[in-house]
């Protein structure tokens, strides 16, 4: 296959409507993301370049799935060219699955995080002995 | 006569005003500088640049780009950044989202000043690629000090 040239998408800033506000001043960003599930798992990838892995929050409570990266914000410079901004990253999710949260795996890889989610496995169906 | 003498008359003043907006225009973008919605290139990646004395720097997110798949070249006074960027498309599942885009990328950045092509530094970091280069030293502002004769 031949590659295509990689399209330019601006950041896009986020317009948080969640319940708890943030507290943090400046720019706050929504990170593009890859959503793709198989019978066994939901995985997640998101872009948050900038973000260390100890900036890096994730939540997952009442099927609401909550990724918050937190980037070191810039010192104040001066820039003679300045394309993009610096922020934090914040982007909330319903999950209509059952997640069994004791197996969720996080990586962060250059700026990339992959969120592996697996399913509560169902019920098997299982013969009864009886003595 | 009249006619044009009223032409004449009308116009410094409209140049004026034109001047004065540009001037203003101008000023304003010195102390805010914009992001590219007005005037970006349209070319991947976007770029932050500053400079002090000795340097540049350079910055820009590629999140999802090894170091070995980038390339950054430095001529007299331009900085070129190649990459490609990949995505493994996984196969038998069924994706909700796909927002993120792959692809290869080559961006040139020509600078101010002339550089030092064996000051320059690269670094990857959580996605963020920093270029830091130094400038020539015969572009640099120099102190000349006066000799009481």
């Amino acid at each position: 296959m031949k590659s295509k040239e990689m399209e330019l998408k601006n950041k896009s800033e986020s317009d948080i409507q969640s319940a708890a506000e943030i507290t943090r001043e400046g720019p706050v960003y929504t990170p593009r993301v890859d959503i793709w599930e198989n019978e066994k798992e939901l995985t997640l990838m998101a872009d948050i370049p900038g973000v260390e892995p100890t900036g890096l929050e994730i939540d997952l409570r009442d099927n609401t799935l909550t990724i918050m990266g937190k980037v070191k914000p810039e010192e104040d410079h001066r820039y003679i060219l300045k394309e993009f901004g610096v922020g934090n990253y914040y982007r909330q999710f319903t999950l209509s699955e059952v997640i069994d949260q004791e197996k969720i795996a996080a990586n962060v890889k250059n700026g990339v995080l992959t969120l592996t989610l697996p399913k509560v496995e169902r019920a098997k169906p299982r013969k009864i002995q009886i003595n | 006569m009249t006619r044009y003498r009223w032409y004449v008359d009308r116009s410094p003043f409209v140049s004026e005003f034109g001047k004065l907006q540009r001037e203003m225009t101008r000023l304003w973008d010195q102390v805010y500088p914009q992001e590219a919605s007005s005037e970006g290139t349209g070319v991947f990646p976007l770029v932050n640049i500053r400079e002090d004395h000795d340097n540049y720097y350079v910055s820009a997110e590629i999140p999802g780009v090894d170091e070995k798949d980038l390339d950054i070249t430095v001529a007299s006074d331009s900085l070129t950044i190649k990459g490609e960027r990949t995505i493994d498309i996984e196969a038998e599942v069924s994706y909700h989202r796909r927002e993120r885009n792959a692809g290869k990328f080559s961006r040139v950045l020509t600078l101010n000043n002339r550089i030092d092509s064996d000051k320059v530094e690269a670094s990857l970091k959580h996605g963020v690629l920093t270029v830091t280069i130094g400038k020539a030293e015969e572009t640099k502002p120099k102190q000349i000090t006066i000799k009481a004769s």
